[in-house]
């Protein structure tokens, strides 16, 4: 068993086969059918993408608790253009133009925000958890302002696609999820820019000392966490067939818990995509079952939080992080 | 003397003197006694969360679960009282309510003083953990007939008058909560030993272990007192709503957290004001009751805190990195 006290991402994967296993166990007709399988493969990715938000964030030791906010009002903004625009009877040609614009614009805002996050965290020094606590008031708000708080409704049919259309039987938003998890993973392990992103979360002096541009690593680091966000939004739009400055609310203390959960250190410098990866379906397996068996929401929340807490004690039990900063508090 | 403009406590000062400014210009009405009684009032539930909040920033960590502490013990001691102990007058419920608050703050000292977690993802987890625990094994249904204690302290009010143009205002007996809540913590923070340590650890937790300072113990209070806070914030609230709402106070803890924040406490730890918490709560709950009255539509709400936050912080740790980069 020692395999399995080295390696958090080995732990996950099995803690995430037995949740699958008991639920199977408990309710084997219900949740092993082709329904509840398809249903959870529609349902994770829009918050799992936002947890790979987090994830990039919080190797550098930061943290982007503006990734709701930036998915609401990108959403919001892509939604008002298509309802403007587009209405919800245009087909053809019209449809895809429109659709085009607005993913495009959401995914520039999302470029926006999140250089609007690094800027304030990278140029101005502000404390990352302020910075984008106070920028994701900010887009929430812009949201609301927009919306006076109402939902924008009325898209146009072919938006349903990103959110609940299938590729050869696999769902649109699983492809998409997949495709970012592996993009990302290349890029924090295959790149010299995730190199550099590790080595400043392990330790930021050094990384100056080694004369790495921080300003310029932090700010692509929270533009890559905004145009996440960005996706996540157009997903749940396309989920939801409708935009709202408040949706998705509880997902920003579920997107820190996936990452916390999928082993990355919130002191910055450890995390691996797969282990988000396997969080993420640990998570949805216990969701769901927990959802067969009648248990409300809100036992669910209460679950998270159980988890959350038991994952850290179990981990700072077997000491085997690479470093451990308690004189900087999260 | 001179005016130290980099200080947040002066900064945010003179927001509030503009806004009111700007307030009493576009309408007259506004300076007056009505108004500031509603302001107070609003500010009764925030000012105790916020002082509580501001104690955990000075000892280094961030506390994000005391709403769900709030909301748990109202929840509860509305429920117990109801079933158990309706002749309990209304300071037994408070100090029910203090002493639940304070078992809830007790569970997260264990886990960040005795198991060393970060304060952040802790109380991210406990927060849920309350709040879906009470949500799922004590209710969900709002409790609108309150035990007769939380009634009567409803109904007690310091001060109650009558408007020139007939209105009514009046200041509710809670108030003297807040100002005790701000008393007790002011002497345990400046007149005590313990007070020292806080800073201490905030400041480096390093260096206050090798001055020979407990600091677990020294966290396991603060978490403990700021849960007992929290529970006595929650008996306020129902008691002066009238209803105990499982579902209310939980999701203002950014705001309570940014009050203190702007009010100059420094994340960092080892650093925080009673003066700039106070004033950092006034300004966001004038933000929040009068945005309207300076012309901004109340659907701006959330971005005008959102900027003020950003500046509020953005200005320090701005100037503090000019003067590090002069100083090199």
């Amino acid at each position: 068993m020692r395999w399995l006290n080295s390696s958090t991402e080995a732990q996950l994967a099995v803690i995430a086969v037995i949740v699958f296993a008991v639920m199977a166990a408990l309710s084997p007709d219900r949740f092993l059918s082709v329904q509840n399988i398809t249903s959870m493969a529609f349902q994770f990715p829009e918050f799992a993408i936002l947890a790979l938000a987090m994830t990039v964030t919080m190797l550098t030791g930061g943290i982007d608790l503006s990734v709701v906010g930036i998915a609401n009002c990108t959403a919001v903004v892509a939604a008002l253009i298509l309802t403007t625009f587009a209405g919800p009877d245009a087909t053809g040609a019209d449809a895809a133009l429109w659709l085009t614009v607005a993913v495009g614009v959401s995914l520039a805002l999302g470029v926006l925000a999140g250089l609007f996050n690094g800027i304030l965290v990278a140029a101005l020094g502000l404390p990352a958890i302020l910075a984008t606590l106070g920028s994701g008031l900010i887009f929430t708000g812009f949201a609301v302002a927009l919306t006076s708080g109402s939902a924008v409704m009325g898209l146009p049919a072919a938006i349903a696609f990103l959110g609940n259309g299938t590729i050869v039987g696999v769902p649109v938003p699983l492809i998409l999820f997949a495709v970012l998890a592996l993009v990302l993973s290349l890029i924090l392990t295959r790149t010299g820019f995730g190199l550099r992103v590790q080595m400043f979360g392990s330790n930021p002096l050094a990384a100056r000392f080694a004369a790495i541009d921080i300003t310029g690593l932090l700010v692509r680091v929270y533009v890559m966490s905004g145009v996440l966000a960005a996706i996540a939004g157009l997903v749940v739009m396309s989920r939801a067939n409708s935009a709202k400055a408040d949706y998705g609310s509880s997902y920003l203390l579920l997107a820190v818990l996936i990452a916390v959960l999928g082993g990355v250190n919130p002191y910055g410098g450890y995390g691996k995509v797969i282990g988000v990866v396997l969080a993420v379906l640990a998570m949805q397996f216990l969701s769901s079952g927990l959802n067969m068996l009648s248990v409300s929401n809100f036992a669910r929340e209460l679950i998270w939080g159980v988890l959350l807490i038991f994952v850290m004690i179990l981990n700072t039990r077997q000491p085997r992080r690479p470093k451990q900063k308690p004189e900087t508090p999260a | 003397m001179k005016m130290d403009f980099a200080r947040n406590e002066v900064l945010v000062a003179l927001v509030i003197v503009a806004f009111c400014a700007l307030a009493a210009a576009s309408d007259a009405r506004f300076l007056s006694i009505a108004t500031l009684t509603d302001l107070l009032r609003s500010g009764i539930v925030l000012s105790i969360f916020a002082v509580g909040a501001m104690l955990v920033l000075i000892s280094g960590g961030i506390d994000v679960s005391f709403t769900a502490v709030a909301a748990f013990t109202m929840y509860v001691t509305a429920m117990l009282l109801n079933a158990v102990m309706p002749w309990m007058p209304w300071w037994g419920a408070i100090a029910i309510g203090m002493a639940i608050g304070a078992s809830l703050g007790a569970v997260n000292a264990i886990l960040i003083a005795g198991f060393g977690l970060p304060t952040l993802i802790v109380t991210l987890g406990t927060l849920s953990v309350f709040r879906g625990f009470m949500l799922t094994f004590v209710g969900q249904k709002q409790i609108t007939t309150l035990p007769p204690g939380m009634r009567d302290f409803g109904r007690m009010m310091m001060l109650r008058g009558t408007n020139a143009d007939g209105s009514f205002y009046s200041l509710h007996v809670a108030f003297l909560f807040t100002v005790a809540a701000v008393v007790v913590t002011w002497a345990i923070l400046y007149r005590t030993m313990l007070g020292r340590m806080i800073f201490a650890i905030g400041g480096s937790v390093e260096s206050a272990r090798r001055i020979g300072i407990d600091v677990r113990a020294t966290q396991a209070f603060v978490y403990v007192y700021v849960g007992a806070l929290a529970g006595l914030a929650g008996v306020i609230h129902a008691s002066m709503a009238r209803v105990a709402n499982p579902f209310d106070l939980v999701g203002l803890e950014l705001s309570v957290i940014a009050a203190v924040v702007l009010g100059g406490a420094r994340l960092a730890g080892g650093y925080g004001t009673l003066t700039g918490t106070l004033l950092g709560v006034a300004l966001i709950v004038l933000v929040r009751n009068s945005l309207i009255v300076i012309g901004i539509p109340n659907t701006w709400q959330s971005v005008t805190i959102g900027v003020l936050i950003l500046l509020g912080t953005g200005l320090p740790a701005w100037q503090a990195k000019r003067a590090a980069a002069r100083a090199a």
